[in-house]
């Protein structure tokens, strides 16, 4: 008896466990096939290019404050950590090259879409989810108006679009609170300061790989967003899960794929 | 909101992240300073180039007139084949000596290039025939406790052979001269 009832426990177990795994393997599956019809139904989309427009301003321009404010702290934390550690090998003029070097490779794509995923990506999931939850895309579908031409395209490519330029903008005003941290504050010479970081950052390798990164993480987070909202139960419970997965799995994403691509741009 | 205000203001952003894009380029990297117009291209060989690696910079006193192109290794003669592209405005006489250098004690390495006096310049294909090998750190520390262990090595030693006496006086040279040496101005 007892023998049995362990038996079936092991078999549900493994139900579970193929079932968890056929689900994820479907929703990605499912995620590729939405960004297919993404990209296919781009170029009807741009015919209304106001409605993308639209959305770089609620992706890209609201989120510039958060964006701009944790950018100028970032950089003058890291200012003030490099100063105390190069200080000790008496090399602190390399402050700049420091600052400049982190914020371009790694901070500023990675800390950007970290927040562009919570600021931004959580919104869109949820109100992809509340439009599905209250049967908005079904009435356009019954329109004749595609949801994904209409509401997903509009989102996505903002998404692209905003990315790099908040990156960009996120390593310029670092690099400008690491300047003021280490030039008026602490008294690094600010001759040697912008030297030695032209001397040492390059445009290729270092800046237009950090915009790369950006775009392809601008890209990720985007469709995550996305999809957790186009494939969210429509209630006010599974709205709010998929906002708590778009972040999550955003996040995730964004380390992974930082991870894979730093390994690219360095081997090359 | 009006559309032409939302338009006004992703404007306004686009035209931020262009700026920011171009402050960068021009402040914070070397895209004005990195390119050098047009060049050619010569070739130096060297025994050894120490740390040397493509794109580190061609100095002549002290300013940078090119780029380590290529580096290269030639399998018939032991010896590293490095190519220069060299600023056209710059002419530097055949027999240009260059050099392995290092900025600073433990810096990047780059080559420097001292003028001759020959009246014909380099062109485009040359061979840079007078060259000076990289300082290798270790080897000159070696070469120094080998030069201060041979002096009371020559004394001392009289039937050993050279294998047995350069260890022992090596040993020797370690625990007197020269570390002493060093090390004692630094305690106080």
């Amino acid at each position: 008896m007892i023998k049995s009832n362990l038996f079936v426990g092991l078999i549900r177990t493994l139900r579970g466990i193929g079932h968890d795994f056929s689900k994820r393997i479907w929703r990605l599956g499912a995620g590729a096939r939405l960004f297919g019809l993404t990209l296919a139904y781009s170029g009807e989309s741009f015919r209304r290019f106001h409605l993308t427009i639209r959305e770089v301003y609620f992706t890209g321009v609201l989120s510039l404050i958060i964006i701009l404010v944790s950018a100028f702290f970032v950089g003058m934390v890291l200012a003030l950590q490099g100063y105390y550690t190069l200080q000790k090998y008496g090399s602190s003029e390399s402050i700049g090259v420091l600052v400049a070097l982190s914020l371009l490779r790694e901070l500023g794509p990675v800390v950007t879409a970290l927040l562009f995923a919570g600021r931004a990506g959580t919104a869109i999931t949820a109100e992809i989810g509340l439009m599905k939850a209250t049967e908005q895309l079904s009435a356009m579908e019954m329109m004749a108006v595609s949801p994904i031409s209409r509401v997903i395209a509009p989102r996505f490519w903002a998404g692209v679009i905003a990315m790099p330029v908040l990156a960009t903008l996120f390593s310029m005003v670092g690099i400008l609170g690491g300047y003021l941290v280490a030039v008026p504050l602490i008294g690094v010479d600010a001759g040697a300061f912008w030297s030695q970081m032209q001397a040492n950052v390059d445009w290729q390798f270092d800046i237009l790989n950090g915009v790369i990164k950006s775009l392809v993480f601008g890209v990720a987070c985007t469709m995550i967003a996305l999809f957790e909202g186009y494939d969210a139960p429509p209630t006010a419970e599974g709205v709010s899960r998929a906002t708590t997965r778009t972040v999550v799995t955003s996040s995730l994403a964004i380390l992974g794929l930082d991870f894979v691509l730093t390994s690219f741009m360095i081997s090359m | 909101m009006e559309r032409t205000t939302i338009d006004l203001w992703v404007g306004i952003f686009v035209a931020l992240g262009l700026a920011a894009l171009l402050g960068l380029a021009m402040k914070v990297g070397n895209l004005t300073t990195g390119s050098i117009g047009e060049t050619f291209t010569v070739t130096a060989n060297f025994e050894n180039i120490g740390g040397l690696k493509p794109r580190a910079p061609v100095k002549s006193a002290g300013v940078v007139v090119g780029r380590v192109a290529d580096i290269k290794f030639d399998p018939a003669t032991f010896e590293a084949v490095v190519s220069l592209n060299i600023d056209k405005r710059y002419h530097f006489p055949k027999d240009t000596f260059a050099n392995i250098y290092t900025a600073g004690l433990l810096g990047e390495q780059y080559i420097g290039l001292e003028a001759g006096g020959d009246e014909a310049s380099l062109v485009n294909g040359d061979k840079i025939t007078q060259t000076q090998d990289a300082v290798v750190l270790e080897k000159m520390i070696s070469q120094f406790l080998y030069n201060k262990a041979a002096e009371p090595a020559a004394e001392s030693t009289s039937s050993n052979d050279s294998g047995s006496a350069s260890t022992k006086s090596n040993n020797d040279a370690l625990g007197a001269n020269p570390l002493d040496a060093i090390t004692e101005p630094v305690k106080p």
